[in-house]
């Protein structure tokens, strides 16, 4: 899996910080930083609640 | 074994919970009923972005149409849910049809209150769901002047919106300030500073007490004997849920579905999102809670449940946090300020309306709020589902 954001749409509301902080991060730039492009897929889970979670459907997951 | 699951409420917590199913491996029927003709569509860009032009109605679906075949739902759109028979596990809607279940999941959401004793007329509206966005859209073409009645978060982005739009805006809000109770004064007073400052007409601690004009709104009466004129009035004056085709039921309905900490109203059957009131381990009542956030997370919540079964359920625990957008500043609040005993600003400041906000309950941080400091939130959403103490609050204020 590929982890995507649109950072266009992203509102900073870190809810995907919260769901899996391994994966994504907000930068001392203030701006959504994704730590792991293609995450494990023990991470899967943590990943899908940040995407359903995003209240801007910033994130996706590329196969 | 599950063979058939119906949810009634095709909005966000009812989608949430339709993709969970699937994604958790139910593979039987699943009909997902809603009374709206349109497919979920997400509610919060529908007071700013839909309102200002900068997004159309089709922008606010969650899934496009050809989205929705993997979920494979026996999709019922356009059709309200009239009862249930919780005996007979049978949903009965109002063109006749039923839905039969093993497993029922009730997301019907809440509706706009409209003002007491005022009749509806041409150019009086609420704002709710996208055809309601779509009608206050269209009225503002031709409008120059609005009158919004409530000072919450709805009135207060229509609010905004009009002013991006160059509209003339008065607000009525009963209570001396806007936001007032569910914040503290000083950030009421900010607020509608902030609203004064963009050329809002704000006017607070009165009340509507009749509609001018006849066939067409014109402007409205106030109870300290004002009048204003208005092309366009929009109340915002809070919902109410949608319970009323429950009532026969025996569902127990007291300001919503009263649920157990497992989201289930009675054997079988969830409630979640706007409509529901489930027991939150967090703070250890059952608050109806009408965030977006929390539609998701019940909806969530509710379908996992509803697979798991009594015995293997988890208990809802959840931080609840909302936003807010107006003008260039974002509000945004995570936690539960009611009852809080003191607040304090640990950055930034109310004058420069960018600030980080904490709330103490005896010993504990119970909430904070910031506006236009995403950061400092996430931060603190850590230390609160953490159950941090005060001290640990304010001592990590400047990390």
């Amino acid at each position: 899996m590929k982890v995507v954001v649109d950072l266009n749409a992203c509102d900073l509301h870190g809810l995907c910080v919260e769901a899996a902080p391994e994966v994504f991060e907000i930068g001392d730039d203030g701006v959504l930083h994704v730590l792991i492009e293609s995450p494990e897929q023990g991470l899967r889970a943590k990943v899908d609640k940040a995407v359903r979670e995003c209240p801007t459907g910033a994130i996706s997951i590329e196969e | 074994m599950l063979r058939r699951i119906a949810i009634v409420g095709a909005s966000l917590a009812g989608l949430r919970a339709a993709e969970t199913l699937r994604a958790r491996g139910f593979d039987g029927e699943l009909t997902l009923i809603g009374e709206e003709p349109h497919r979920p569509y997400d509610r919060p860009p529908l007071s700013k972005q839909l309102l200002q032009g900068a997004l159309e109605p089709e922008d606010t679906f969650f899934r496009r149409k050809d989205g929705y075949d993997a979920l494979s739902l026996d999709m019922r759109l356009g059709v309200r849910a009239s009862s249930v028979d919780l005996h007979l596990r049978r949903v009965a809607l109002a063109d006749g049809t039923f839905a039969d279940y093993d497993r029922l999941i009730i997301a019907t959401g809440a509706r706009p209150r409209t003002l007491p004793g005022i009749a509806p007329r041409a150019g009086l509206l609420v704002l709710r769901s996208l055809d309601d966005a779509i009608a206050l859209r269209r009225e503002l073409l031709n409008a120059s002047r609005i009158a919004i009645v409530g000072a919450g978060f709805i009135g207060l982005e229509v609010a905004a919106s009009c002013r991006a739009r160059g509209l003339h805006v008065t607000m009525i809000e009963a209570l001396p300030l806007p936001l007032f109770p569910i914040l503290p004064p000083a950030l009421c007073e900010m607020v509608a500073a902030m609203h004064r400052d963009h050329g809002v007409d704000l006017r607070t601690g009165v009340t509507v007490t009749g509609a001018i004009g006849e066939s067409r709104v014109a402007g409205l009466a106030l109870s300290d004997g004002s009048r204003i004129d208005a092309d366009v009035v929009v109340v915002g004056i809070g919902v109410v849920p949608n319970t009323e085709w429950l009532v026969p039921s025996g569902l127990t309905l007291d300001n919503g579905i009263v649920c157990d900490g497992s989201g289930q109203a009675a054997p079988g059957v969830y409630a979640a999102g706007d409509v529901a009131r489930v027991t939150n381990q967090w703070y250890g009542s059952s608050p109806r809670i009408e965030h977006w956030t929390n539609a998701v997370e019940q909806g969530v919540h509710a379908a996992e449940n509803a697979l798991a079964g009594p015995e293997a359920s988890t208990s809802f625990s959840s931080v609840p946090y909302f936003w807010s957008d107006q003008y260039d500043r974002k509000i945004q609040f995570v936690g539960l300020a009611r009852g809080h005993d003191e607040m304090v600003v640990v950055d930034g400041s109310l004058a420069d309306r960018r600030l980080t906000a904490l709330f103490r309950r005896g010993d504990r941080l119970v909430a904070c709020l910031a506006v236009n400091q995403p950061r400092a939130l996430i931060n603190y959403r850590k230390l609160l589902a953490a159950g941090a103490s005060w001290e640990a609050a304010l001592s990590g204020r400047h990390t």
